[in-house]
């Protein structure tokens, strides 16, 4: 996909060209290597975050602690709603380098609505809060926790908004290489955000259940 | 309709802020006028504004930092003035809660608005030609980067004449920033304008380090790189590893102020000091964001006018790296004071002692780079010397900083103060300066006046050492920062030294002024037809002056480092090698090459992004909802784009070269 990184490139003299000598790098190579940047420094900002629920999670202030509301059988559903979203995801991408445009429709709708459930379970999960009296502004720990949480939930909702848009990419431009590459960058961070999930899930959720 | 903007929010009452006012609506009057009436509007907008050049957007950010240098140097001599005056019972003429704004603004400004843009200017400007590349990696993104700048630029300055500024410290530290105790739109002015210009660095960031990385001309491998592209790659790397904890702790900051959370708050379980450690987790990186280019500049000067490699280049390498690993393990030294244990505070006080140990090697290398080189006295080399003398001082009183029990002595004193103005001015500004003196005949085909450049290093350098000196004295004896009256009058005549000192440092920002203007007056007797004014020894020196968009026709193929020195000596017969260029079997193989179009993206993002950041300032959530709407409108446009690029022929590359020849044309 990359474009040949590990096939020999000669020099005049039949001698390989080491890689860092080859000139630049195809678009291809560099978009992904870009947006892999920035999804490293939006994992930087998930960090941040994370650090800030860790200093903050024991800060109740006399309010309920995570133990006392997370219904983890909610969130276990939400989490296999999301790993589910990345494997077709990926099945997803497969079509669309393969141009096989009826299976991208089927497995993009697929993927979007795996999300979309995400989200509407952690869209109950809020308002159940709110309505309970554990709102955001309670404590220290609430405030962190929806900050979290919610930071996540606004990527999730983007990556919906960002798949509705490469749809309409592939019904209007088809399956060319631009647009296949976009894709290709569009699964990168639905999977980044599996990961980062995964830490909310480890550290929020059942984090919670030793304290 | 207007959220909380009235006619309050304009300082009809405050006799500065007004004339300010009043003076810049006027000054930016005269210059639309002007424009207008020369009609050059097609041309700015279609040579730069929409430009997606890498060497123009350096240009503007240049340009940029050169306005919001005087801004921000106006705050200093307004500071300074009303401390020459306040002493005892005298009140100065800045009631204090003006005061606090200024010193604010003057902090914000000169970090994010000067220094940033001038760093990012140069990086800009230099890395792609150093590289042996056409453009940045992105280039549109690149002008949406400017743009974002330049949006978080107009903000602040907004500031002044509608509502204020924050009155908490450049980093608006927490609790006193929080609603509570900071209900005015001062803060907000703040974060807005950083938020937006924050997005803007951290895609120049992402920018730059896929440039640096994957678009390295033939032959030239991570160790043939220039140091100025190792170290703009360590910036680069800190941006992208450091921004996104300002844009964190800024939301959550925010979020406090906006929506009532608690993360920061006195109550309800927040935790201030969590701010103060996230916001230095950023800060501190970002100190090596603005030194390491500067670093880089440095190198390259040395260099080029002692007429020597660079010595050490391998170990001027792994300090760079170094330096940028050690950056993010020392952030607790700024507040030693906040009730860290022993221990901890023992630690972040060794690290910061031996980060010095890398930046000692980089100081050791120009050193012996210069002992027994021919070193020719331009501007550039004044102020690399300066440098070395100037920030190896400000370097000793940073380790000793770095000594916890005396930071305890010295903290929020003015001896920190005069310590960070040190390095800043003594590193950032001073390589700045050197830097733009060096490249300026690249970009404009003309060299600078050296007689007015050498006179203004001297305002620098005695106006730096006049206005700070006094204040490590009067830190030692006790004083303390953000004061806007002193009671003791004995510390009257170091302040008015330092008053004198920021008179002269003002002497020479206007003399710089001076000095474009001349020298583009002047220009056609210092024009630089070979492309190599200073006998350089890297590629931008190859290209003509100034160089084409495609910067260069034929992607240079490179074989060691210093790869233009080397082609210059290759051949004995130096005046014959461009001519030889042209002979049949000599002569490149030209082919068609793309180069970007150029885009009203970045402009037209921007200026939603201040509609977006005056809205929330103001709350004025209609203006909001359109400015975000409008802006993914900007994206979606750009998304539909398929036609980017611009294609330049054979022909059209030979004629130039023909015209320019360049490459190795040597006196």
């Amino acid at each position: 996909m990359s474009g040949g990184a590990n096939v020999a490139v000669l020099d005049a003299q039949g001698k390989p060209i080491p890689l860092s000598q080859r000139g630049p790098a195809s678009t291809w190579s560099m978009i992904s290597f870009g947006f892999w940047l920035f999804l490293l420094s939006d994992i930087v900002i998930f960090s941040a975050l994370f650090a800030t629920y860790a200093v903050l999670s024991k800060s109740t202030a006399g309010g309920p602690s995570g133990s006392d509301i997370f219904d983890l059988r909610s969130v276990f559903i939400e989490t296999c709603c999301l790993l589910a979203s990345s494997f077709t995801c990926g099945l997803m991408l497969i079509a669309a380098e393969r141009r096989r445009l009826q299976n991208f429709y089927m497995w993009a709708a697929v993927t979007w609505v795996l999300g979309a459930c995400f989200i509407g379970l952690e869209v109950t999960e809020f308002s159940d809060f709110v309505a309970r009296g554990f709102g955001p502004t309670h404590s220290a720990f609430l405030s962190a926790f929806f900050t979290l949480v919610g930071t996540h939930g606004c990527h999730v909702s983007s990556g919906l908004l960002w798949l509705l848009v490469m749809v309409a990419q592939v019904a209007t431009l088809g399956l060319r290489t631009t647009v296949v590459r976009r894709l290709f960058c569009f699964s990168l961070f639905w999977h980044a955000l599996d990961l980062v999930w995964i830490g909310v899930f480890t550290i929020v959720y059942l984090g919670s259940v030793h304290v | 309709m207007l959220g909380k903007l009235t006619w309050a929010a304009i300082p009809f009452d405050q006799p500065i802020p007004l004339v300010t006012s009043i003076v810049v609506v006027c000054g930016i009057l005269a210059i639309l006028a002007l424009v207008t009436v020369k009609g050059w509007w097609t041309y700015l907008w279609r040579e730069w504004f929409a430009s997606t050049d890498h060497k123009r957007i350096g240009v503007m950010y240049v340009a940029l930092g050169l306005v919001m240098l005087i801004r921000g140097f106006a705050d200093a001599l307004m500071m300074r003035g009303q401390l020459a005056l306040a002493q005892g019972g005298a009140p100065g003429f800045l009631p204090p809660e003006h005061y606090d704004q200024i010193f604010s603004a003057h902090g914000t400004i000169m970090i994010f608005f000067v220094a940033m843009p001038f760093v990012i200017g140069l990086m800009n400007f230099a890395v792609p030609l150093q590289l042996g590349v056409r453009d940045v990696a992105f280039p549109v993104l690149n002008s949406v980067s400017f743009w974002l700048t330049a949006s978080g630029v107009l903000l602040v300055n907004l500031s002044l004449f509608i509502g204020e500024f924050a009155k908490t410290g450049w980093l608006a530290y927490p609790p006193l920033s929080e609603l509570a105790y900071s209900p005015g739109v001062g803060v907000d002015y703040s974060l807005w304008s950083l938020q937006i210009s924050g997005l803007g660095t951290l895609l120049t960031g992402i920018n730059f380090t896929t440039t640096i990385l994957k678009m390295r001309t033939h032959g030239m491998s991570y160790l043939r790189m220039p140091i100025f592209c190792w170290t703009s790659l360590a910036a680069n790397l800190l941006i992208v590893a450091a921004f996104p904890i300002l844009t964190a702790t800024f939301a959550l900051l925010l979020l406090d102020r906006y929506v009532g959370f608690h993360f920061f708050t006195d109550d309800l379980g927040g935790n201030a000091v969590m701010y103060i450690n996230l916001i230095w987790c950023w800060g501190h990186p970002e100190v090596y964001i603005l030194i390491l280019p500067c670093f880089g500049v440095f190198s390259e000067v040395i260099a080029t006018f002692s007429g020597k490699p660079l010595f050490g280049y391998h170990s001027m390498v792994v300090a760079t790296m170094a330096i940028c690993v050690l950056s993010f393990l020392v952030w607790l030294h700024h507040f030693f004071t906040m009730g860290a244990s022993a221990d901890v505070n023992g630690f972040f006080g060794i690290m910061t002692m031996i980060i010095a140990v890398p930046t000692g090697v980089k100081v050791f290398n120009w050193l012996f780079t210069m002992y027994g080189g021919s070193i020719r006295f331009t501007v550039p080399i004044y102020w690399t010397i300066g440098f070395m003398v100037t920030f190896t001082l400000g370097g000793m009183t940073g380790v000793l900083l770095s000594i916890p029990p005396a930071d305890f002595v010295l903290h929020n004193s003015l001896f920190l103060i005069a310590h960070f103005h040190n390095v800043i001015i003594g590193g950032v500004v001073f390589g700045f300066m050197a830097g733009y003196n060096y490249w300026f005949p690249k970009a404009f085909g003309f060299t600078l006046d050296e007689t007015l450049g050498k006179a203004i290093f001297w305002c620098w350098f005695i106006g730096f050492y006049l206005a700070f000196m006094p204040l490590y004295m009067l830190g030692l004896m006790g004083a303390t920062r953000r004061m806007q009256h002193y009671a003791d009058p004995s510390w009257q005549p170091y302040m008015i030294a330092a008053f004198c000192g920021a008179a002269l440092i003002f002497a020479g920002i206007g003399l710089t002024v001076i000095q474009l203007a001349w020298s583009i007056r002047t220009r056609e007797r210092r024009r630089d037809l070979t492309g190599d004014p200073w006998n350089g020894r890297t590629l931008e020196w190859g290209t003509a002056s100034p160089p084409p968009s495609w910067n260069y026709a034929v992607e240079p193929h490179v074989h060691g480092i210093d790869a233009f020195w080397a082609v210059k000596t290759k051949n004995k017969e130096l005046h014959k090698v461009a001519e030889s260029r042209y002979e049949a079997d000599h002569k490149p193989h030209y082919e068609s090459i793309h180069m970007p179009k150029r885009s009203a993206t970045g402009f037209v993002t921007a200026f939603f992004a201040v509609l977006l950041g005056f809205g929330l300032i103001w709350h004025i959530w209609w203006l909001v909802i359109v400015a975000v709407i409008a802006c993914i409108g900007v994206l979606l446009r750009q998304a539909w784009d398929m036609d980017r690029d611009l294609s330049i022929t054979a022909e059209e590359l030979e004629e130039f070269d023909r015209r320019h020849p360049s490459l190795g044309s040597q006196r």
